[in-house]
């Protein structure tokens, strides 16, 4: 059940993204484009998508916090409060790359079903991007006096589950 | 603003919404494509299932526009493959080391009002606007 749950939001936030044009590249950018808010050419749209999916999260996650999910024994809320370097630097490098070619983790997924060679390539290196950082996460683990640490992860035990 | 569709951006951003809410509500989950992805394709990624039907349904909903009649663009991408590698290498890594993306940090996070994915929010927009301008204004005139 929680698999298919999961196709079914996955597919509605597929269509949002669809709909509101934010699958294209050339749309994102059109926002991105600050400059061109003097000629008159800035795409304001994404602020609108923002603005709307936030509104709806907002309520949607105030009421959801008091009750427990339908498939789950409970809600797993994000846990990191910190503002460090990861978060700023991540932050950086990530705008960077989405300024670059219009293209953030989601649309880029999604745009795999158009075949376009070119996304196919971005989402070869997005991952290659993703798996370096978790090697480098796990080679800097452990010393101690770091800015930051990795995530904790669950021990894992051989007879966890009967 | 001759490009500016704000009716369909709403609809479009409230589903996208709705999604993230349907998912904390049925699975407990957050739907930043970032941990959904990388849980993925990481080694000892647990809960393999639901993070690779949420990608089919993402990867599914233009393909059933298309089938409806919509036409699905083709995504404008730059010429330059070193381009679309360098910035798919920087989207992937920078994505994990600040532990999320659009949708992680600019929705969910800063729906829950979370100074940290506000901060996130608010440097990548900058800093994508940043590389906007200079490519558009700058370097390619």
């Amino acid at each position: 059940m929680r698999a298919l749950a999961s196709l079914f939001c996955g597919f509605m936030f597929g269509w949002g993204l669809f709909i509101s044009g934010m699958i294209r590249p050339d749309k994102v950018l059109g926002f991105l484009d600050v400059l061109a808010i003097p000629s008159g050419n800035w795409d304001p749209s994404l602020a609108v998508v923002m603005a709307a999916a936030l509104a709806v999260t907002g309520v949607g996650y105030a009421l959801a916090r008091r009750r427990t999910p339908l498939f789950e024994s409970q809600n797993q809320w994000p846990t990191q409060t910190a503002i460090d370097r990861p978060l700023i630097a991540g932050s950086v490098l990530f705008g960077v790359g989405w300024g670059l070619v219009g293209l953030c983790p989601g649309p880029a997924l999604e745009n795999l079903a158009t075949l376009s060679p070119g996304v196919i390539i971005f989402v070869i290196a997005m991952a290659v991007g993703m798996i370096a950082f978790h090697l480098w996460e796990v080679r800097s683990a452990a010393p101690a006096g770091r800015l930051w640490r990795p995530r904790p992860r669950p021990p894992r035990t051989a007879k966890a589950r009967i | 603003m001759a490009n500016f569709t704000p009716i369909s951006a709403a609809i479009g951003g409230a589903l996208i919404g709705l999604s993230a809410v349907l998912l904390m509500r049925l699975n407990g989950r957050i739907a930043g494509i970032t941990g959904i992805f990388a849980g993925l394709i990481e080694p000892q990624s647990t809960e393999w299932a639901w993070r690779a039907t949420f990608i089919v349904g993402l990867v599914a909903a233009p393909l059933s526009a298309a089938l409806i009649g919509y036409t699905v663009p083709v995504p404008q991408m730059p010429p330059s493959l070193a381009i679309i590698t360098a910035a798919g290498l920087l989207v992937g890594f920078g994505t994990r080391l600040s532990n999320g993306c659009t949708s992680g940090h600019g929705i969910c996070g800063s729906a829950r009002l979370s100074p940290r994915s506000i901060t996130a929010t608010g440097i990548f927009m900058v800093a994508a606007m940043i590389v906007v301008a200079l490519t558009r204004h700058v370097v390619g005139g």
